[in-house]
């Protein structure tokens, strides 16, 4: 479990990332913290393996403040995720799966097997491993990335961003992939995004974030879509949207799903 | 051709001294300009200061440097130690800009990343910006290689043999075939170390190999 105990972040001269944050994160469980630019998520994340440190408050996980541990042990027991991969140009993808685990001492071959089988859980062809991240496409870079932070074998990933800069119908397969490998590992994940969709999609729960990490709305995909706590979750789950708004009509004795402009997207199942 | 058939043995000789001279000059140089390019890519104001220094360097002239290196140092004025080290002097001033943007050239992200993942400060450095700086590095070196190789001759003048003694005993004595000679092995010499750099640096970055930046020539000509 990782626990935000009211962490707030302030930069010297004054500026506020974060005030006074809780929120407690439930063992396998992924958590989606949700909010524009900001509104500190990436800040939050950051301040599990120590990327950044709070000015106050602490972040506990398991019950222990992580400011009391090794920065770099602590940030080999975690998974981490970046935005553009953050893989290193100048290893090949197997080597770069293997990272963490040569890091803490497997011997190279070894961790190099283990690289391959990875490959294969995030869905790509064992012979893409001798390539350097520059000859792989976006998606499949995002994929390694994924493997890299599994190859530890670790409780937590930390997810900032993952699918942010593939195209959108890239970042669909990417989301049910990593449901997917959730459903079998059953890691706990905080993970970060500005995209709703992506959030109600893969979070067990979802946080909506104002500016200065204040919690505007928790729950889970359903309770927010149920019921938006004020107009800021409204607007910003776009509640009001077409596609968000579904009535049900009966032709042939079927339920059709009917969005809000009318246009019928499916059928209800008896 | 006369010259050069009677007299090869002692240009292979001297091809020889000249490597002594201009090879273990160039390493220094690497060895010196990285930490000082690295300080300078870290903490610009200090860094540059020391870049702003030491590239000055190259405006001392070489025979003065040739006569306050022995003095400073306390070598004998005609030894090999004298000659690397001035070669040392300008090859340093001639590196450590590039060194500088050869780390600044590192994708910060991908530094960030590194650390986030669990590397320490010190292992990004050696697993990161060292390998990733090496592309820009080897430009750089690769004009301090053809550099050195050239200024080695200055030696000659003296009195520590290369095939620059070729190109002072070919005018003392009037001999044109042994001056030409002496340019001519030079600018080999120059090639053949410029070609292993290139083969050096396709090895240590082959994830670069189809797009290693060209070597700037910077004013490289002494």
């Amino acid at each position: 479990m990782i626990e935000f105990e009211s962490v707030s972040k302030t930069y010297p001269g004054g500026t506020v990332a974060v005030r006074e944050f809780s929120l407690q994160v439930p063992s396998h469980r992924t958590v989606v913290l949700v909010g524009s630019s900001g509104s500190g998520k990436s800040t939050l994340l950051q301040m599990v393996n120590r990327m950044a440190e709070p000015t106050g408050g602490r972040v506990l996980i398991d019950g222990d403040d992580v400011a009391g541990r090794d920065a770099v042990a602590l940030r080999r027991s975690i998974g981490y995720v970046l935005q553009h991969g953050g893989l290193l140009p100048h290893r090949t993808v197997l080597d770069n799966i293997a990272t963490v685990p040569v890091l803490n001492r497997t011997p190279r071959r070894r961790a190099r097997i283990q690289a391959a089988e990875l490959l294969e859980r995030v869905g790509l062809d064992e012979s893409l491993g001798t390539r350097y991240p520059s000859q792989l496409s976006g998606g499949q870079q995002q994929r390694v990335g994924v493997a890299r932070a599994l190859a530890a074998d670790p409780n937590i990933l930390l997810m900032d961003e993952p699918f942010g800069a593939v195209d959108p119908i890239v970042r669909r397969e990417l989301q049910a992939e990593l449901a997917r490998i959730q459903a079998d590992l059953g890691k706990t994940i905080v993970f970060v995004t500005h995209d709703v969709d992506e959030a109600l999609r893969l979070g067990d729960e979802v946080v909506v974030l104002r500016r200065h990490g204040v919690i505007a709305q928790r729950g889970t995909p359903a309770q927010i879509l149920a019921a938006p706590a004020d107009d800021f979750v409204r607007d910003f789950i776009g509640a009001d949207r077409d596609e968000r708004r579904l009535t049900v009509e009966r032709i042939d004795g079927r339920d059709i799903a009917v969005d809000g402009t009318g246009r019928p997207i499916g059928v209800l199942d008896s | 051709m006369t010259w050069l058939a009677l007299s090869w043995p002692y240009v292979l000789e001297l091809t020889g001294e000249h490597l002594l001279l201009s090879v273990p000059a160039v390493l220094l140089s690497v060895l010196i300009a990285i930490p000082i390019g690295q300080l300078a890519n870290r903490r610009p104001t200090v860094g540059g200061f020391v870049l702003g220094a030491a590239s000055l360097m190259y405006a001392i002239p070489a025979l003065p440097l040739l006569i306050i290196i022995p003095v400073v140092f306390g070598f004998p004025l005609r030894s090999p130690a004298t000659v690397i080290t001035a070669l040392t002097v300008y090859g340093t001033a001639l590196l450590v800009r590039t060194a500088a943007d050869a780390f600044g050239s590192v994708d910060a992200e991908v530094r960030a990343a590194a650390l986030a993942v669990g590397h320490s400060p010190r292992g990004v450095f050696w697993h990161v910006d060292l390998p990733l700086a090496v592309p820009v590095l080897l430009s750089g070196v690769r004009v301090v290689a053809v550099s050195t190789v050239s200024l080695v001759t200055i030696g000659a003048l003296i009195g520590v043999p290369s095939l620059g003694s070729l190109l002072t005993d070919g005018f003392q004595r009037g001999i044109t075939e042994e001056v030409m000679v002496g340019v001519v092995a030079t600018i080999l010499v120059a090639l053949v170390l410029d070609g292993l750099l290139i083969l050096t640096g396709s090895a240590l970055a082959p994830w670069a190999r189809r797009r290693s930046p060209r070597p700037k020539i910077l004013g490289a000509t002494r």
